[in-house]
């Protein structure tokens, strides 16, 4: 057994380095750190896709022939914990981690040659339509329905909770198109150009301050059949397979270790009189950080498995679960460790571009709203309380 | 970057696992409960002929010069059958405590024993006042005209009573009267001065406190050269703490497989308690547990030839964290188990004090936390 990695591995983790370092300019490093919510805004996140896209790695885990850069698992791994070390913008997962990998397995031969290129290059920016008002946790029991009518589908309904709907130009949604047997039955996987009339989308703002998630309504919203991914019907096997990409997608370690860092640095820093020499604060922190060493040796066997060959098995269904809950852990530290400067809210966003001078330092503004926005980890993707029900299931076998 | 078993870590394991599963019943550890040796010869002899008791020690000394991975498998198998044979004390930090600090001479003469099943080892270093602080030693060692001289009071000497040696810490008094630095001594059972009270340790195996009342020693009973003890008792039990780690995610596994197995058979109100959302999601939360503790037992062993602080960090770290976890699965088996878990008529009684033992062996939770922060530069030690 074997932490280190090869000669080779470790070029690549320095090239993966400097290229960050001659890519990521000050504005994009500064308005990552000043962002609260989970994903970055398009101006800054499409800006470091397109960086990406420049040198090849717009999207690492897709196949060589659909444009990926071939990378092995280690390679994946070190470029992840690259990118969180040096803090990078968020891209537009929904487009490179979601909708792509379905696309690239169930899509055709025109839908790939169409859409992948403008999801690497950016050109495209995507949501998700997966849950509505009535269909949460329970997400196969969606009502929206799309009705065949010549080469095209008429949709009604509704879908919530849709991240960056006001920016993207499309959508991949799941619609019902029949009524089978089990509510699993009769979903089709679909994609969706935002402009299409019929189209409205409403925002809702979150308790941490941001407008990241949005209801959109379909009111007789016509859709070519051609944008039907795979057979109708099947849309429910395609979702589950992105859904495993949601929860299993990325190396969550890395950045957990960066946003405590974060907390770390403040807390020993006169802004917030040295929070730190609060016993109680410091081993907080070490218990967290403890907490992201087990993660990660997690996360290392995994790859580990990936590498030889082997299926990992159920042990990456634990940690979404741990991922969440360490998430909000670290943020709880931070509104501790900020103190009572934290009522001072700032209301304006974006909070890197604010107009007026924010009445505490600029370091301590996402603090709190990174506490109230990281509520939602532990609910989107399946709950908390669903991922305990998939673990009893899966790895249990109860 | 490759966590995968080498062909022979693999077949280790697997012969660990098959012997552990077909010795280690439970009529045997009752038997040894009763046992005043606390374990027995003749499994201590075919120790031996696996190899396991020479697997750590260097081929120079007898040994097959395996390291804290290997170990680490043959402890996780340990735990699982709940197996009290001295091999903590007296290979996992006995042997190490020689080959850290003996001269050449001195493990010349004890690691080839202690590889062939001669000779058993124990380590007396735990003093009441100390709590869990590695360099608070009051036990004095006197240089004589033809040796030393050793007074004070041990506790927690596991599987003292029946070790041929006694590796005892003390502190060396300078010249001006002032303390010195530490040294170990290597103390022969029966040597005159001591006093022995053995007990029966809670979760199995045998411990004892110790007292030393003017003990006098030859000169070469001075393990190495005279050079300050505490770095060297510091690396082995952050090496130590990694083993019992392990130890623990098997006692852990074997808690979970029993109370998974539990929950499936016992029916109430019609149907089997694991029907339940309320179990189902308990027993979720025991299985992430288990497997935490399982990386950070890893990680710690992968760290345990570390630089001395990223070592320390993650032998505290995991110490810690597994603790917290160990007693988490503990009380929850017993708990799922309804009355019965409380009962001695099951083994979950003997693995649920096991753990309690572990948590508290070289510093429980909150000092392995308070020492990971203080290690991290975030409050002083």
């Amino acid at each position: 057994m074997d932490l280190t990695f090869s000669a080779e591995e470790r070029a690549f983790e320095q090239e993966v380095r400097d290229y960050i370092a001659e890519s990521l300019t000050p504005e994009m490093k500064r308005a990552t750190a000043l962002t609260p919510s989970v994903f970055s805004d398009p101006d800054i996140g499409m800006a470091w896709q397109r960086a990406l896209h420049r040198k090849g790695w717009g999207a690492p885990g897709w196949p060589v022939d659909h444009g990926g850069p071939d990378w092995t698992p280690a390679q994946r791994w070190i470029f992840e914990a690259e990118c969180a070390r040096a803090g990078v913008p968020n891209v537009n997962v929904m487009g490179v981690k979601m909708v792509g990998p379905v696309i690239i397995g169930f899509g055709s031969p025109e839908q790939k040659n169409f859409y992948l290129p403008r999801i690497l290059s950016g050109e495209d920016y995507w949501c998700q339509g997966y849950s509505e008002p009535g269909s949460g946790s329970d997400l196969s029991s969606l009502k929206t329905r799309a009705v065949r009518d010549g080469d095209d589908y008429v949709i009604n309904g509704t879908k919530i909770w849709t991240t960056h709907a006001h920016h993207a130009n499309r959508m991949f949604a799941l619609v019902r198109t029949s009524d089978g047997e089990r509510q699993q039955d009769g979903i089709s996987f679909i994609l969706i150009d935002m402009k299409t009339s019929g189209i409205t989308t409403r925002p809702i703002l979150t308790i941490g301050g941001d407008h990241e998630v949005n209801q959109v309504f379909f009111d007789d919203v016509r859709v070519p059949v051609a944008n039907r991914v795979g057979e109708e019907g099947k849309g429910w096997t395609y979702g589950k397979y992105l859904l495993e990409f949601e929860r299993g997608s990325g190396i969550a370690s890395a950045k957990l270790r960066e946003a405590l860092k974060t907390i770390s640095d403040l807390a020993g820093s006169e802004i917030t009189g040295r929070a730190i020499e609060d016993p109680d604060i410091a081993i907080r922190m070490s218990e967290l950080e403890v907490d992201i060493d087990a993660l990660e040796m997690t996360e290392l066997r995994v790859l580990s498995a990936l590498q030889t060959g082997q299926n990992p098995g159920a042990v990456s269904s634990l940690i979404k679960l741990r991922v969440s809950e360490i998430r909000q852990a670290v943020t709880r530290l931070g509104v501790d460790v900020v103190g009572q400067d934290g009522l001072a809210v700032e209301p304006a966003r974006p909070l890197y571009r604010l107009n007026h001078e924010p009445v505490i330092p600029e370091d301590l503004l996402p603090v709190v709203p990174e506490y109230l926005n990281s509520r939602a980890y532990t609910i989107f993707g399946g709950s908390s309380e669903i991922q305990r029900d998939i673990i009893a299931k899966m790895v249990l076998g109860l | 970057m490759d966590l995968t078993l080498s062909d022979e870590q693999r077949l280790l394991r697997e012969s660990a696992d098959r012997f552990v599963a077909e010795t280690f019943t439970s009529e045997y550890r009752k038997k040894a409960a009763n046992d005043p040796l606390g374990y027995s010869p003749d499994i201590w002899k075919q120790f031996a002929e696996l190899g396991w008791l020479a697997l750590p020690i260097s081929e120079a000394h007898g040994g097959l010069g395996g390291g804290a991975i290997e170990i680490g498998l043959l402890m996780e198998a340990f735990g699982r059958g709940l197996v009290s044979e001295p091999f903590f004390s007296t290979v996992v930090i006995g042997a190490a405590l020689v080959a850290e600090c003996g001269t050449e001479a001195q493990q010349q003469a004890i690691l080839p024993k202690v590889a062939e099943g001669a000779l058993t080892l124990a380590f007396a270093h735990s003093e009441r006042a100390a709590r869990f602080d590695l360099a608070h030693v009051d036990t004095t060692a006197t240089k004589t005209a033809d040796g030393w001289r050793l007074n004070g009071s041990k506790i927690t000497v596991l599987d003292g009573a029946a070790a041929g040696q006694i590796i005892v810490s003390a502190r060396v008094a300078n010249a001006n009267g002032g303390s010195g630095k530490l040294a170990l001594f290597l103390v022969p059972a029966g040597t005159a001065g001591l006093t022995l009270r053995d007990y029966a340790r809670l979760g199995g195996g045998r411990g004892c406190n110790l007292d030393l009342k003017d003990v006098q020693l030859p000169a070469d009973a001075l393990l190495g050269d005279g050079q300050d003890a505490l770095p060297a008792i510091e690396t082995v039990v952050d090496r130590a703490m990694a083993a019992l780690g392990a130890e623990a995610v098997g006692i852990m596994q074997t808690l979970l497989d029993t109370t998974l197995e539990y929950t499936k058979i016992r029916k109430q109100f019609g149907r089997p308690l694991s029907a339940n959302q309320v179990i189902r999601h308990r027993l979720a939360d025991v299985a992430m547990q288990v497997d935490e503790a399982r990386s950070l037992a890893l990680r710690a062993a992968l760290m345990a030839n570390a630089e001395p602080v990223v070592r320390s960090r993650a032998a505290s770290g995991a110490k810690a964290k597994i603790g917290r976890c160990a007693r988490f699965v503990a009380e929850q088996a017993v708990q799922l188990h309804g009355a019965m878990g409380v009962t001695e008529e099951l083994d979950i009684g003997a693995y649920f004090k096991r753990l309690l033992a572990f948590d508290t062996l070289f510093g429980g939770s909150a000092h392995h936390y308070r020492r990971h922060a203080a290690l991290s530069g975030r409050v002083h030690a």
